[in-house]
């Protein structure tokens, strides 16, 4: 039953999460939505499973912030791909979203652990 | 849009389609076989459509989308009911159109800033207060002398720039009849100033104006194309210019008018060649010739406030250099206290501006009245509508539409509908704008204004659009929705509540329509009698008649004492002519605009008592020709008034009364003071005539004197003939220029008919008192459409119970008498608002009435009965409908 197993690990993404998985992704370079997609999956160990019907919504919605923009290119099988990259106001954007994620881990760890926080 | 739509469709298409591919190949790499991995990959990827309609709203067109959808929706309901479609488009268009031609020639002579580089920064440096100026004003507005501009030019420290000008006709006939054209004085800095570039040749300089200067001319563009048909080579000729040939520079660069917005020019020339052109040889070095206007431009970082306050600096030294040494020594002290000020010169200085503004504010006040009563209709027409797509609503709302899709596409209807009306009305307006800047054009006052379409007329059109559709489409789509579906589908549709709700909204909109009609009616009976009494008003002589010639003697270059005889001569041979039953000479003609005023006194009484009085010189007949009575005593005689004999005069009745409180004034004296031309003079009463209108119509006839033009030993180089024909004017005109040519062919003439330049004096009232009657009349009419529409209504859906009350024995009479109670509520609660409203808005026009009170009691009745009248007439045709009505038919339906 390859359908089940396919949504074994999944964990639903919060509100926005996505938007911020796709910028750091992209932080690596220039990609297309498929190797996004790939990316995300694979950098999570398969945890974290894009939903195409996610993906590009987040994708077209970035690039009308101009925080990515998109050209096409050809890859290297004669294929014309639409590819993304990350503009300098979506690096900008990135960072401080970067920051308010590890604010907001530490307050969720914080709040979940809180036998640490009386050993500390 | 839509193409780049599709584009972006096109690539989603593709982007989608390449992640399959992917994927696809991804799986194949893995080891599937082919078929299965791509059923894999569409599987995992989910259904297409559903990611392109979400990644779509990502673009975040969904609201544009809508509004196509709503647009294509309106057109084709539109499209399906044309009968309501033209109508609604038609009178939006004529009464957006009307306000938007208003509009555009207010835009035209009022807001719109002169068409040269930063006009923001120009400023007039005028006379903060006229008063103790003396001497000879030649034009209509405020001006300066040239030893005062020659000052302010040393030194201003205000202005980067500075230049005087300076408004005249100049003729280009060489003797006979004057051809006179609009020309311009202007100072060296001129041009440069205001960045005019030269079309042709060059333009005048510092170099062109100093004292002793050949006279060079510069042509307007459009003169240039009019009389030399464009043609460079024109550099270089001479043109003649009051008999003096004048070589010509260049060309002014197109759409170059000068200051005065509204008049053109077609000739230009330095101001000092001035005393090149005869008459007032002096104008150069006098200080009582006030004849320039100078303008600016502000230095960085000065303001009117301290540019005034540093003219208000400089005023008293410069004031003091410039005193004339001829001035009347009464009048000494006022004038070294003048102050000058700079004053806001961005738009230009115009007399059109002066004279309509208030009543161009005014039209379209009531354009945009007459218009708010259309949307009235127009807003009647659509819940007449709305109530005839209940049925639809009430199943949108029930399969789950939200009230404001529903109202959003209504008001879309609406807007379309107005767009319709605005883009219709914009062509309209340019028609209408041209027949109104006609209308105030006059025989000496060309109107040259640029009518051309900007943003502030488009903008303004646009708003009305808006402002209408809301006018007119908020209350119908707000009541259409406000229905419950399960009462609309599960009842008849008739009779029910929110139907009367409906019917009370119409009635209210009809009680709005008939009050603002009112207003307007009274506004338009008002003008109208304002008009009649100016027209029918006795003016103290009989202009209809008589002709006006004035003669150019200048280029006889005769001697001083000379031109007396002259003009005598004139004078004789005119009545000789065959149709002139009289003929005069005066040096004012009334009504021209032409003044000349100064006080007088009588040493007979105790107490000497000064008398503003208005003077005219005229030769004997003056008063035969126009008709004037005499009181007492008799009229100048040439041989018995000569320079020799003892000064008289004729004074009109008030100045008798004024000066001697009433009696026979014949035979008594009184002293003219001294002027910057003559010294006090004392004059003989030898006739008193009735008063007459002197400046304008409008006046009361004040205090007027006359002097012997026999007696008069100076006189200017011009004479002014008054003859009374019976025959044509053009007849006259043609024998009096073959008689002036026989005397010598080097004499000028240019002839006016009196009435027609006394009613160009009543342009405005004509023109307010015409629009306002026009839009009146439209908005009785609309009312009335209107009031017929409604009672109508309530006799459609009533017609069951008129049925009822039919069978059970009501007379027809009593059904008609019905349906008029009704119409006779609306119409009197209508005109009850109305008559309130016209009290509290009628004294705006009351600046502009003439002898009527804005509040004129048999003015308001007179609105009000007529309207009552056409109203009531206009209820009688549905009423006499609902008589006919057959009980049983009407039973039946139900």
């Amino acid at each position: 039953m390859p359908k089940t197993t396919r949504y074994e690990n999944r964990i639903e993404l919060l509100q926005g999460t996505l938007d911020l998985l796709i910028l750091q992704t992209l932080q690596w370079g220039p990609q297309h939505g498929y190797g996004v997609a790939q990316a995300i999956r694979a950098n999570s160990s398969d945890v974290l499973q894009v939903d195409t019907g996610s993906l590009y919504p987040a994708l077209h919605r970035l690039e009308r912030k101009r925080w990515i923009a998109a050209s096409w290119k050809v890859s290297d099988n004669k294929q014309r791909t639409r590819v993304y990259r990350l503009t300098t106001a979506g690096r900008k954007h990135l960072l401080s979203e970067r920051s308010r994620w590890t604010q907001l881990v530490e307050a969720m760890s914080g709040i979940l652990n809180p036998a640490k926080r009386s050993e500390a | 849009m839509t193409s780049w739509r599709r584009n972006r469709d096109r690539e989603l298409d593709e982007e989608l389609h390449t992640h399959l591919e992917m994927a696809a190949r991804d799986r194949v790499d893995r080891g599937e076989d082919a078929a299965a991995a791509a059923a894999h990959a569409r599987r995992e990827f989910g259904n297409i459509l559903t990611i392109k309609e979400v990644t779509r709203e990502a673009w975040g067109w969904r609201w544009i989308e809508r509004l196509g959808q709503d647009l294509r929706y309106a057109a084709r309901l539109l499209r399906r009911t044309p009968g309501f479609t033209l109508v609604a488009i038609l009178s939006l268009a004529l009464g957006i159109g009307a306000n938007t031609a208003i509009f555009q020639v207010i835009d035209a002579i009022r807001l719109r800033a002169l068409p040269v580089p930063n006009p923001s920064e120009l400023a007039e440096v005028r006379l903060v207060e006229e008063v103790g100026v003396r001497g000879n004003f030649s034009s209509w507005h405020p001006s300066l002398s040239n030893p005062i501009w020659e000052q302010i030019r040393a030194r201003q420290q205000a202005f980067s720039e500075i230049f005087a000008t300076g408004g005249d006709t100049f003729n280009l006939a060489r003797g006979g009849e004057s051809r006179n054209v609009p020309g311009l004085w202007v100072s060296g800095e001129y041009f440069r100033s205001l960045g005019v570039r030269p079309a042709a040749g060059r333009l005048l300089d510092e170099r062109d104006d100093r004292r002793g200067c050949p006279a060079r001319a510069v042509l307007s563009y459009p003169f240039w194309q009019r009389e030399y048909a464009g043609d460079r080579s024109v550099v270089g000729r001479t043109i003649s210019i009051a008999s003096t040939p004048v070589e010509i520079v260049g060309v002014a660069e197109r759409g170059f008018f000068g200051l005065e917005v509204g008049r053109t020019f077609d000739v230009a020339l330095p101001i000092c060649a001035d005393p090149m052109f005869g008459g007032r040889k002096g104008r150069l070095a006098s200080g009582t010739d006030w004849w320039l206007v100078v303008v600016g431009r502000l230095k960085p970082g000065w303001t009117l406030a301290s540019a005034t306050t540093h003219l208000k600096t400089i005023s008293p030294e410069l004031f003091r250099t410039t005193l004339p040494a001829n001035y009347p020594a009464i009048s000494r002290e006022p004038y070294l206290k003048l102050q000058l000020g700079a004053f806001d010169a961005r738009a230009g200085i115009s007399k059109v501006r002066e004279d309509y503004s208030t009543p161009l504010w005014l039209l379209l006040g009531i354009a945009g009245i007459v218009l708010v009563i259309a949307c009235a209709n127009l807003a009647n027409l659509l819940l007449a509508r709305a109530s005839a797509r209940q049925r639809e609503f009430a199943v949108r709302l029930g399969v789950g539409a939200s009230r404001g899709r529903i109202v959003r596409q209504l008001l879309t209807e609406s807007l379309l509908l107005a767009a319709a009306g605005a883009a219709a009305a914009v062509f309209l307006a340019s028609t209408l704008s041209t027949m109104l800047v006609s209308f105030i054009k006059s025989a000496d006052q060309t109107l040259v204004l640029d009518m051309a379409l900007d943003w502030r007329v488009l903008g303004f059109t646009a708003f009305l659009a808006v402002l209408t559709s809301v006018l007119f489409g908020v209350a119908p789509a707000l009541r259409a929705t406000r229905v419950s579906a399960d009462t609309i589908l599960r009842g008849t549709g008739r009779g029910n509540s929110a139907g009367r709700e409906r019917a009370g909204l119409r009635r209210v909109l009809v009680v709005c329509q008939v009050a603002l009609s009112l207003v307007l009616l009274v506004g338009a009976l008002l003008f109208a009698r304002s008009l009649r009494n100016l027209v029918t008003l006795d003016p103290g002589f009989r202009s209809a008649g008589v002709l006006i010639a004035q003669i150019d003697l200048r280029p006889l270059e005769l001697a001083i004492d000379a031109r007396r005889e002259a003009r005598m001569n004139m004078v004789e041979r005119a009545r000789a002519l065959p149709g002139v039953q009289s003929a005069a000479h005066a040096a004012i003609v009334p009504i021209s605009g032409s003044a000349w005023g100064n006080d007088v006194w009588t040493d007979e009484a105790a107490a000497r008592r000064h008398v503003s009085v208005a003077f005219n010189s005229v030769s004997s007949g003056y008063f035969a020709t126009l008709g004037t009575p005499f009181v007492a005593g008799r009229d100048f005689d040439n041989a018995v008034d000569t320079p020799q004999s003892p000064l008289v005069a004729i004074v009109n009745e008030t100045l008798a009364q004024a000066l001697f409180g009433g009696g026979n004034p014949v035979g008594r004296r009184f002293t003219v003071e001294s002027t910057p031309g003559t010294a006090e003079r004392t004059f003989e009463i030898v006739g008193c005539v009735k008063d007459a209108k002197y400046m304008e119509l409008r006046e009361d006839a004040g205090p007027g004197a006359f002097l012997a033009d026999s007696q008069e030993a100076r006189g200017g180089a011009y004479a002014q003939i008054v003859a009374r024909t019976s025959l044509p004017a053009a007849t006259i005109a043609g024998e009096m220029t073959g008689m002036l040519a026989d005397v010598d062919p080097r004499i000028g003439v240019t002839y006016t008919v009196m009435d027609a330049q006394i009613a160009d004096t009543l342009l405005r009232e004509r023109l307010t008192a015409r629009l306002s009657g026009f839009f009146g009349a439209l908005a009785a009419l609309l009312t009335i459409v209107g009031l017929y529409g409604v009672i109508a209504y309530t006799v459609a859906r009533r017609t069951n119970e008129i049925g009822i009350r039919m069978a059970l024995g009501a007379s027809r009479r009593a059904v008609v008498s019905l349906v008029l109670r009704e119409a006779g509520t609306l119409v009197t609660a209508g005109l009850l608002a109305g008559l309130v409203l016209a009290i509290l808005t009628a004294r705006l026009a009351g600046a502009l009435l003439y002898r009527v009170e804005p509040h004129d009691p048999a003015t308001l009745a007179l609105a009000a009965v007529s309207l009552a009248a056409i109203g009531l007439l206009a209820s009688y045709m549905p009423a006499r409908s609902a008589s006919r009505i057959e009980p049983v038919d009407a039973l039946r339906i139900e």
